[in-house]
This record gives structure tokens, sequence and C-alpha cells, in this order.
């Protein structure tokens, strides 16, 4: 049966809402596929406004990937604006794809990637306004499957209430296998109803399925344990890992939105995972081993990827753009191809070292020298040595001293509050290294014509990292240090001149804090505050603290917690944490071990470089390392026809 | 992080062909921006390989220059757009490429080479068609009567700077409500649909379709029961006659009578 588009209807709306360009798709790249010739469609979404949420690698990865398959239709939604939330509810017009307008509840499987835990309360808008039940308990064999992915899939407990599924990890595999299921189950004509068909997803033990775990609670709060509840359901989901980049080319045809959206590039992975082992970072955590796209492929999707987009920027996206193996001539090959072009091209590079600013030579050749931005994290050394940022004081301002003296005049520093031992001395170190890195520039350049920009955010400790067992600080404590930090800076009024300095401050950390480490009780919060009004919470403008407390305030005393006992509380070694149970890899001893080393202000090398440190991935994962070199050179543009692309 | 940016020795090339393209916005595409719109133009500039210009210095804009846009939300089948091309290219073949390189409902119609002039001094108005679902055409007809024979009617406008009030009537040179329009069902529902044929000369502030429906409500009480639908069909000269001259017969005209070397 043929699924109706709601055009007709939301077209009426549309006149009368901002942006209207953003809900009527038609993108280069979108797919339109017939309804009626697919066996298994799925919806996918990244749950914020469509100005972000369009340019998301992950979800334009799996739509590619999905719409390959012959008899598989996938379709785009995502988050509408409260202008036109209002008129849907007013008018009955129900949430829907960008692609061909269809209802979201029409379609078999619903999959939200979660690159924040900020977008918890638009999905709950999205299922609302689709009339798929918000409880996972209501829905039956109409209601579309609810998957979530992306690194907030890492621990989806906060909202095992909503969801149906999750994946944790790489994407590109698992979403076929799951099409494979699901296709398998509706061609048997749906045995067991939705109840067997997710416990076909849970036994690949690659699927988590809240509902088949049961969670049991220590009269002081505590989990005591989380154990499956259904015969033939793993103890422990695992992560998923694309091995291969190489044989996973996506995007080759990426979605060039009309509207106006963050990020109006071409952005390719050149690798994935991170062993630089940055301990609050937790993409490095999950996402290892390292896995190199080789030069090759890099050269043939750039150069398709703009001859597709008409895209005037390439982005070379990964987790630490500069530790490619052959970043070299990576980036020295684009530059020569793309010279006198209209092309630019970026390496969000944060590596704090000379490479890196000869690589940022290599990609302005012959144009503006902006801005550069390094990221120390940590002002003192002493901090740095926690959160194993190994850079010394020297390095980083001969670094930027470089860059000075090679024709940049600005330069960016990032760095965080409310580090685990961090205190008010180590956050006021912040000034006195941007005061030197003045000094130092000044007197390199003879020209005051110089500046930093310090941008300074909360720390939020996250599952699967050596942090996870770290107490947060309050955002009163990180407000009076941005403050005092603020007027450090500022107490040289020469070089406080030379100096910007952003930061945000501590109230939304400690929210993204509850949904980090949260519970399956947090849901209750997520609720009320979506009740209450809560959307779109990685906005400021919509964000409200207050509400989050209240609602927290309110729901979780009924279990005996608080928002502190998630949030600024410490976890010790035994502690079963909400997460344990899904595996990303990492094993717990060695993530208690590196935050020992941490307490202890002791280093840990990169396994690319030195031995392998056993953080326990490779072997249960079955895994490796893929770096390089290959040796090989970019290839050559090939000399497609000069003149006028005519269709022929 | 950083900008690599044509800038070839001795700057950039010059412009050897200036070609003035009429296109169209339709469908779901009405609701494109002109910022939206010129973002996808100057990327499908870049898909089909266009030999386009750019201007000097730091950061090179390519050479393209809009006459005035439909507003976001009204469709449109005389859009005008002038690029500098630093080779030549054969027009036929740029409406080609270009419309291939476009999502479909942006549709490049037409291109000649300019033979001089500009666009802009050859267009002081604008032909409109208005379809009011919901309206009886013999509401739409007295309110019409009502409108033309005020000889000025103020209406407020929201603009980014707040509210300000402009004359809707001065401007309107033809305003019809054709009898015939009972019957003609509408694209967005079934109801019946007046259809309204307007005729606006350009002036500042412009005065667009929906400030000529806020006049008759302003002015004859017309309400409208669902979102009006309009639709740009002409940009031109106005002539005694109150009709349209076409901005681009001018450069047709002297392409046949005096063709370019190839
Ligand atoms: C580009 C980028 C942005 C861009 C674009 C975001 C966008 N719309 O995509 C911008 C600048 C807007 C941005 C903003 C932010 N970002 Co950001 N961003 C990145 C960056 C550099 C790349 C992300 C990416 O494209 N990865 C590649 C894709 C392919 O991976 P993926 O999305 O995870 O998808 C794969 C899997 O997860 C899985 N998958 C994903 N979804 C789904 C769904 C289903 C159903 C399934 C089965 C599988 C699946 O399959 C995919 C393919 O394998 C990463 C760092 C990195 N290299 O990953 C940081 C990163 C994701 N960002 C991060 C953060 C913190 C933010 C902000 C919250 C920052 C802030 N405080 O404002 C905001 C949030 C914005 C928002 N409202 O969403 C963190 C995430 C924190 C964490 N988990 O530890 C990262 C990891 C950076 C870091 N090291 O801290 N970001
Ligand atoms: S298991 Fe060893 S080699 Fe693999 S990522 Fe961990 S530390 Fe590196």
């Amino acid at each position: 049966m043929s699924v109706a588009s709601v055009f007709p209807k939301l077209e009426r709306l549309l006149p009368e809402v901002s942006k209207p360009i953003q809900y009527v798709g038609g993108e280069l790249g979108a797919v339109v596929k017939d309804w009626d010739a697919a066996t298994v469609r799925w919806v996918l979404s990244y749950p914020d406004a469509y100005e972000v949420g369009l340019p998301n690698q992950g979800v334009q990865i799996l739509y590619e990937v999905l719409n390959e398959q012959a008899d598989v239709l996938a379709e785009r939604t995502y988050a509408v604006w409260p202008d036109l939330e209002a008129l849907m509810r007013k008018h009955a017009v129900p949430q829907f794809t960008v692609d061909t307008h269809r209802p979201v509840r029409a379609f078999d499987l619903f999959g939200i990637s979660f690159a924040t835990e900020l977008g918890y309360t638009n999905m709950l808008t999205m299922l609302d306004l689709a009339g798929i039940p918000l409880d996972s308990r209501d829905r039956d064999e109409t209601h579309p499957i609810v998957i979530a992915g992306g690194h907030a899939a890492f621990n989806p407990e906060p909202i095992a209430d909503f969801i149906d599924a999750a994946v944790l990890g790489d994407g590109e595999e698992a979403v076929l296998e799951i099409t494979a299921i699901v296709r398998d189950w509706k061609a048997e004509g749906c045995p067991g109803g939705r109840d067997e068909l997710l416990l076909r997803l849970a036994r690949t033990e690659s699927v988590y399925v809240p509902r088949f775990y049961d969670v049991d609670y220590l009269p002081d709060g505590r989990i005591q344990r989380v154990v499956p509840n259904r015969a033939d359901v793993p103890f422990r989901v695992h992560k998923r890992t694309t091995m291969d980049l190489d044989a996973w080319p996506y995007p080759k045809k990426p979605l060039v939105p009309l509207a106006e959206t963050v990020h109006e590039r071409y952005a390719v992975e050149i690798f994935r995972g991170c062993t630089r082992g940055c301990r609050f970072c937790q993409a490095g955590m999950i996402t290892r081993p390292v896995r190199e796209r080789s030069i090759t492929t890099i050269g043939e999707m750039v150069a398709e990827g703009l001859e597709f987009s008409g895209f005037g920027e390439v982005g070379l996206l990964s987790l630490s753009s500069a530790d490619h193996s052959e970043i070299g001539n990576i980036c020295s090959g684009l530059a020569d191809q793309y010279q006198g072009s209209n092309v630019s091209l970026s390496l969000p590079s944060t590596r704090v070292d000379a490479f890196n600013i000869t690589l940022a030579e290599e990609l302005s050749r012959g144009g503006r020298r902006t801005g550069l931005t390094f990221a120390p994290e940590g002002g003192s050394e002493r901090i740095r040595r926690v959160i194993n940022k190994m850079v010394s004081e020297e390095d980083l301002i001969r670094t930027v001293v470089t860059a000075y003296s090679n024709g940049w005049r600005q330069v960016k520093l990032y760095f965080m509050c409310g580090l685990p031992t961090e205190t008010d001395e180590d956050v006021l170190q912040i000034a006195r290294l941007a005061h030197e890195v003045i000094k130092a520039g000044r007197a390199a350049t003879g020209s005051k014509d110089i500046r930093c920009t310090v941008s300074i955010g909360g720390f939020v400790p996250k599952p699967h990292t050596p942090f996870q067992w770290a107490a947060m600080c309050s955002p009163e404590v990180i407000d009076n240090r941005l403050k005092l930090l603020k007027q450090a800076i500022n107490s040289d009024r020469s070089l406080g001149r030379a100096i910007g300095y952003r930061y945000h401050d501590g109230q939304p950390s400690l929210i993204e804090g509850l949904l980090s480490r949260g519970d399956r009780r947090v849901g209750a919060v997520i609720r009320r505050v979506w009740e209450d009004g809560g959307r779109f919470d990685g906005w400021s403008e919509h964000f409200s603290f207050q509400r989050w407390v209240d609602a927290a305030a309110e729901v979780l005393p009924q279990f005996g917690v608080d928002l502190d006992w998630y949030t600024t509380r410490e976890r010790d070694e035994n502690e079963v944490l909400p997460w344990d149970h899904l595996d990303s890899g990492l094993d717990k001893e060695w993530l208690w071990q590196d935050w020992q080393d941490a307490l202890s202000e002791y280093e840990q090398p990169d396994c690319r470089w030195t031995p392998c440190f056993d953080c326990g991935v490779c072997p249960s994962m079955d895994t490796e390392i893929q770096i390089g070199p290959t040796g090989k050179k970019l290839l050559p543009l090939t000399p497609v026809n000069t003149g006028l692309r005519v269709p022929s | 992080m950083s900008r690599t940016k044509p800038q070839p020795e001795g700057g950039q090339a010059p412009v050897v062909q200036r070609v003035r393209l009429r296109y169209a916005k339709r469908g779901p595409m009405r609701f494109t921006s002109h910022r939206d719109f010129a973002r996808a133009f100057e990327r499908a500039i870049l898909r089909a390989n266009v030999p386009i210009a750019y201007s000097q210095g730091f950061t090179p804009h390519p050479k393209v220059s809009y006459a005035s846009a439909a507003p976001t939300g009204v469709a449109s089948e005389a859009e005008y757009v002038e690029i500098g091309l630093r080779e030549r290219a054969d027009p036929r073949e740029l409406v080609w490429a270009l419309d291939a390189a476009l999502s479909p409902g942006l549709d490049i119609l037409e291109a000649v080479e300019a033979t001089g002039g500009s666009l802009a001094e050859r267009i002081d108005a604008s032909a409109w068609r208005i379809e009011l679902p919901g309206v009886t055409a013999n509401a739409a007809r007295h309110a019409v009567d009502v409108f033309l024979a005020a000889t000025e009617v103020p209406v407020e406008r929201l603009t980014k700077q707040g509210r300000r009030t402009l004359d809707a009537r001065g401007p309107v040179v033809r305003l019809d409500a054709p009898q015939t329009s009972d019957a003609t069902p509408s694209e967005v529902s079934g109801v019946p649909c007046a259809i309204l044929d307007l005729v606006v000369r350009q002036v500042t502030p412009s005065v667009r379709p929906d400030d000529v429906l806020s006049g008759l409500r302003v002015a004859a009480d017309l309400e409208l029961p669902v979102p009006p639908r309009a639709t740009r069909l002409a940009q031109g000269v106005l002539t005694p006659q109150g009709e349209l001259v076409d901005p681009l017969a001018a450069d047709r005209d002297a392409a046949v009578i005096g063709a370019p070397p190839p």
C-alpha cells in the first residue's frame, strides 16, 4: 500500500514559518525511491535543526549505503523549529521526511544519530509528532523500530525507555545486517511480531535492546546488576568496527543543501580512531583502533566529491588529522591539484606542534593566513599530564610563535575547565601562557598586530573513558574559575588587549554530565523536561538550566538519588556503571589503571609509535591498527573535459 | 583554517563575454530565498564547469549579478541573472549545463549574450499571478474594485527594522480578477480559487504581492482562508499600452543581426 505525501498539507503552513526551504528537500544527492518497490524502509535522523543535521556525515553515509541497496529505501527527517511544530500540531501534520514528505510513522526503522546527548529532547518531539508512542513498550507492529546510533549510543541508558535498540560504533555494516534481519522477518510474515524481531536483532550480540535487560539497584541508589531477562540474549553487547575504510568510500554523493547549513563543504574522513589517549576524549577511546584511509582513496573521493557537489571547500576530517601517516603528501598533493582553482582546503587539526604549521602553510599557499587553532586543553603542565595531553609549555610557545613568524596573525587556543584534580592555579596558568605567547610573538615579529583567543569550556566526564569515575566540578566553581581567569588575562592591559576570551559557563555542562553518565532513571527527567517545553538543548537560546534542575528535583527523589549524585559524585572502582554491559572493547581494568595514572600525573604514549599498552580493544574486537605509509602519491587529476559539462 | 583562492600572476583573467539568463523557481523550490538561490547557482557554475570570471583581490568572487529577486515563497517564471565569463561559451549549452547542475524546480530557461546596457535598466515592472484558494471570483472582483477606486492604500509590513507603512495602491498598474476563474481547481485544495492578475511598477520600497493582498484586506476586508500562491510571470519595461518588454529581447535581436564571432 502506497503512503501519501503530507506535502499538500505542509505546504500551506510553510509561508508562515522561518526558513521554509529547510523543510522541502530537493537537495542534490537526495534519493527518491518507489515506496512499493522497497522491502525495507529506513528513516534516518540527526535530531537537530536541518542546518546542523544535514551536514552530519554519519547520516549521509548510512543514507547512501542503504539507498544503494535495490530493495531498500532510506529517507531523512530533522527536528522542526518550534514555529512549525506548533502549526503541525494545530493542523495535524505528522513528522515527515524531507525527501518525499512521507510520514515517519510509515517506515520500518527509524535510525537516530546521537553525536551529543543534547538531542534527546528533540527525539521525543520527533516521536510525538510522528504519532509514535514515547514509551517503546507501547509500540506495536505498525510502528517503526527506533534505533539509536552515534557516540552517545555507547551509553543509551537514559533513553532506554524511548528507543527499541541501539548500535554501538560504526554503522556501515551494521545497518545492512539489521536490514537483512528485517527483510527476512517480513518475508516470513512477521512471525512473533515486534518482540520476535527485536529478539533476532539482540541475538546478533551487536544490537542492544534495552527491554531485554533488567537493572537492579542497591538501597543506596547504585546499580546492583544489569542482566538479560531472556534466554539467548547476550550478557554484553559489542561495538561495531568498519575495518577497511577504502572499501567504504562514503559519502560519494554528498548532500548539497539549498538552505544555509553550518558546514558547506565536502568532508572526507581521512582516518577513524585515535590512540593519542587524551583521557577526557570519549571519541578517541571508543573508536579505536586507528584505521587510515589510503592517500589514493582520499584523492579520488575529493575529486569526485567536488565534481558532484560543486562545493568550494574540502575538509579533511578525523580526530587528529595531522596524525595521518601520509598527511604531508596528502596536503601537498591536494594543494598542487587545486592550486589556481577556487577550491579551499581545510584541516581541522589542533595538534600543538610545528608540523601542524607546515601543513597549514601548504593548504594556504598563496592565500590569506587567517587563523590557526591549537588545543592544549589544560593550562598547566601538571594538568596536561593528568589529561595525557603531552605538550610542554616551551613547545607550545615555540609553536605559536612559529605561526606568528610565518604570517598568521590570529591563533586560537582551546582549553577545558573543571578537569579532575584541577585547582584555581591550573586555570590561572592559562592567562600566564597567553601572556607569554603574546610577548614572545611580539618579540619575534616586531609587530603589535598579533592576537590570540582563549576559548574555554566545561569538562564533561564521559562513559568508556578513564574519567568515567571522576567527579564533575559544580557550575559555581567553574564559573568562579572562569571569572578569575578573565581578570588574570586583563591584569596586564597591553597584553590583555591582544587576547580574546570566549567561554561556556558551567551550567549546560552539568546537564550534559547528567545525560552522559545517567542510567535508566534519568529517562524520567528527560521526559519531564520535554513535557515542560524543553527543545533544542544544544542551543543556548533554547536551553534552560532551571528546567532541568526543576525536573531532576521533581523526579529523582523517588529513586533516592539527585542531580549531584549523577554529576559531582566520584565513583569507586567496584561500582557497577550503567554502561558496563556495553562493550567498547576497552578493558575496564585498563581504564581504571589509566585513571589511577592520571591521578598520579603519569603519561601514556601513543600505541602507534610505542608498544601496545593493552587497552584491550584489538584482541577483544579482533581488530588491529591500520596505518601507512603506503608510499603512494595522490593520483594526478585526469584531465577530464575542461569545457562545460553538458548532459548527454 | 586557510583559504586557497585563485590569484594567478597578474590578477584574474578578464571577462570576455557576458551572458544573461532567465530562470524559474517552481513548486516547492519557490521557498528558496534569494541567498539560497545564489549559493546553489554558484555551486552549479562549478559543477557545470562554467568558465566563470572572478573579481580581483584576496577573496575573489565569481562575476554574477542578479536582477531583483522574487520574495521567498513566491514562484517565478521570470528571474534574471547576468554572468561574466573568462572564456566564451555557447549560450544554449550554458542553459543545458546549468539546468542539469541545479535541483529540479530551479530551472534555467534561456540565455543570451549581453550586448550592452544592464538588466536593471531593462526592468521596471513585474507581472504576477496570484491564486486565492477558498475565495470566490465574485469576492475577489469586489475587493479589486474597491482597491482600485482608492487613490492610496497604506499597508503595514514587518521588516527587520520593524513595522513600516507603504502605499500598496500607487505602484499597481493593473489588477484583474478574471470572472472565469470560479471553477479553477487549485493545486492547493479542491475548493474554488480566485485568480488575480497583477502588474506592479518597481518602486522603493518595492510593493510585492503580499502587500497588495494586505491592501485588499485593508481596503475591502478580503480575508484569505488559506495562504495564497503567487507566481511572477514576467518582468520588463512597461510600455504605454501596459505591456512588459522582455528584458532579453534587445540582446536576442542584436545577436541575430550581428552574430558575434564564435
Ligand atoms: C564535524 C563535527 C561537528 C560539526 C558538524 C556536526 C554535524 N552536523 O555532523 C559541528 C561543528 C556542528 C559540531 C558541533 C558539535 N560537536 Co562535533 N564533531 C565533528 C567531528 C569533527 C566529525 C563528526 C563526524 O562527521 N564523524 C564521522 C561520522 C561518519 O561518524 P559518526 O557521525 O559517529 O557516524 C558513524 C557511527 O557513529 C554510526 N552511526 C551514527 N549514527 C548512527 C545511527 C544509527 C541508527 C546507526 C545504526 C549507526 C550510526 O555510523 C556512522 C558511520 O560509521 C567530530 C570528531 C570526529 N572526527 O568524529 C566532532 C565531535 C562528534 N563533536 C563533538 C562535540 C562535543 C560537539 C558539540 C557538542 C560541541 C559543542 N559543545 O557545541 C557540538 C554539537 C552540535 C550539535 N548540536 O549536534 C564531540 C562529541 C563528544 C563525545 N561523544 O565525546 C566530537 C567527537 C569531537 C570531540 N573529540 O570531542 N561537530
Ligand atoms: S589494543 Fe593496543 S594497539 Fe590496539 S588500540 Fe589498544 S593500545 Fe593500541
